[in-house]
């Protein structure tokens, strides 16, 4: 019985360090989950405004763009998937993978060719677990991305999209976002998006009725600047699902590490309980085991008397 | 000058809001060239190039931003400069923005890239922003 009593109270201690562990990520997460929320929130208006710049050209100008333009045929897709770099986020990374699945099974359904790109280092690490080629993957930047970042993504993406098919390996006629959006603390939805061609005015974004957009005056020219504006779009579109990536990453993690450390308190309970029966059980034997001896002692004593 | 007559401007930055409040004059350089902006202007839509943004509040004081390759949106007496980077003159490091330039420059001069000449078109714009405050 000693033996499994200081077992036990072996295995207390290492949860205890684990639950102390859990509990250090879970408060880390908390406190950088609200910088992440706020970096969400300091880049809508740059988003905000460029939205409304964009919608104001599309109304007013008739210029074609390639990166408005509905291909006629769509025989490759390109899927980016937005996960994090590092695990211990619960079902974060998978969720937003299973999604990612889901989507290119769809595409392929249709008959298209799907070409895989990836950010952060758990969906890089699942495709090539699955021996799945990926065409290019970044990673690094998960918890707090920048529009550096961003702007590399969106380069790449860009110009596979532009690319003819004889231009370039990897050309492409859609692009699509998959990544997990933030919706509160507690829900993070994982949503497909399709980036490329551009559906220029949002739902959410779209002036009012009564809000009529102003007659612009385009310099140099409508089309030059629809060109230096769309990529920005697009820039500013993967920003913002990098940003809401990286606060649902957080949300996901502090409550993994919460569930962890109630768990953790959880075993710490059952393991005391069952050592301090086990504790009780040795005590109990050994004044039982006295108790027998010192009967034997008087019953030998008074045999001889 | 009625009350109306003051131009709402919003400086964005892509992370950030940089400064927004209310003006009576606004310079910036756009790809045709410097243009001036008074309240009651046309509406107007066009490209920046990296450069400095000077701005005369209504409080009659004068400041001056860097702003990388961007646009400027002018409606309503509400103007929006959007830029991917900006900087206001006292936010500036400005050893840091000639370390930039001279880094820019030398890879320049290697390979001639589109990315170090942007870098240095942006390093450029900081040290002119700051000159020009001061």
């Amino acid at each position: 019985m000693a033996v499994s009593l200081r077992e036990y109270r072996a295995k207390i201690k290492s949860v205890e360090s684990t639950k102390k562990i859990t509990r250090a990520m879970e408060l880390i997460a908390a406190s950088r989950i609200i910088k992440a929320q706020q970096r969400a929130l300091a880049a809508s208006p740059y988003s905000r405004e460029l939205t409304r710049a964009v919608s104001a050209l599309a109304t007013f100008s008739n210029v074609d763009h390639a990166l408005v333009t509905e291909p006629e045929v769509s025989s490759h897709a390109s899927i980016l998937v937005i996960t994090s770099d590092r695990g211990l986020a619960g079902a974060y990374s998978s969720s937003v993978i299973k999604e990612a699945e889901r989507l290119v099974e769809k595409l392929k359904a249709e008959g298209k060719t799907v070409n895989l790109y990836t950010s952060g280092r758990k969906a890089a690490a699942y495709y090539k677990f699955r021996n799945r080629p990926v065409v290019q993957s970044w990673s690094g930047f998960s918890d707090q991305p920048t529009y550096e970042d961003a702007r590399a993504i969106a380069n790449e993406l860009i110009e596979v999209f532009v690319a003819g098919e004889d231009e370039h390996e990897h050309a492409t006629h859609e692009v699509h976002v998959v990544y997990s959006r933030f919706r509160s603390m507690l829900v993070q939805e994982p949503t497909a998006l399709r980036l490329l061609p551009l559906e220029v005015v949002e739902g959410t974004e779209a002036p009012a009725e009564g809000d009529v957009l102003p007659l612009y005056e385009f310099e140099p020219s409508a089309h030059d600047v629809l060109d230096a504006l769309l990529p920005k779009y697009v820039t500013s579109r993967i920003y913002s699902a990098l940003l809401q990536a990286a606060a649902s990453e957080l949300a996901a993690r502090q409550k993994a590490m919460k569930s962890a450390t109630d768990n953790a308190q959880e075993l710490i309970k059952k393991y005391t309980r069952i050592a301090n029966q086990a504790r009780q059980a040795g005590i109990t034997q050994e004044i039982s085991e006295i108790v027998g001896g010192v009967n034997a002692l008087a019953d030998a004593t008074a045999a001889s008397e | 000058m009625a009350s109306g007559d003051v131009l709402q401007v919003e400086l964005v930055a892509a992370d950030r809001l940089v400064w927004s409040g209310e003006a009576t004059m606004i310079i910036a350089r756009t790809t045709e060239g410097d243009v001036g902006v008074l309240p009651n202007h046309a509406p107007m839509l066009s490209l920046m190039v990296d450069g400095v943004v000077d701005v005369t509040t209504t409080e009659n004081e004068t400041w001056v931003a860097a702003v990388d390759a961007g646009f400027l949106s002018v409606a309503d007496n509400r103007v929006s400069i959007l830029a991917e980077h900006a900087e206001m003159s006292h936010e500036i490091d400005l050893e840091k923005a000639r370390a930039d330039l001279d880094r820019a420059h030398k890879a320049g001069e290697d390979d001639g890239e589109h990315a170090a000449a942007a870098a240095a078109a942006w390093a450029e714009a900081r040290l002119r922003a700051v000159e020009l405050a001061k």
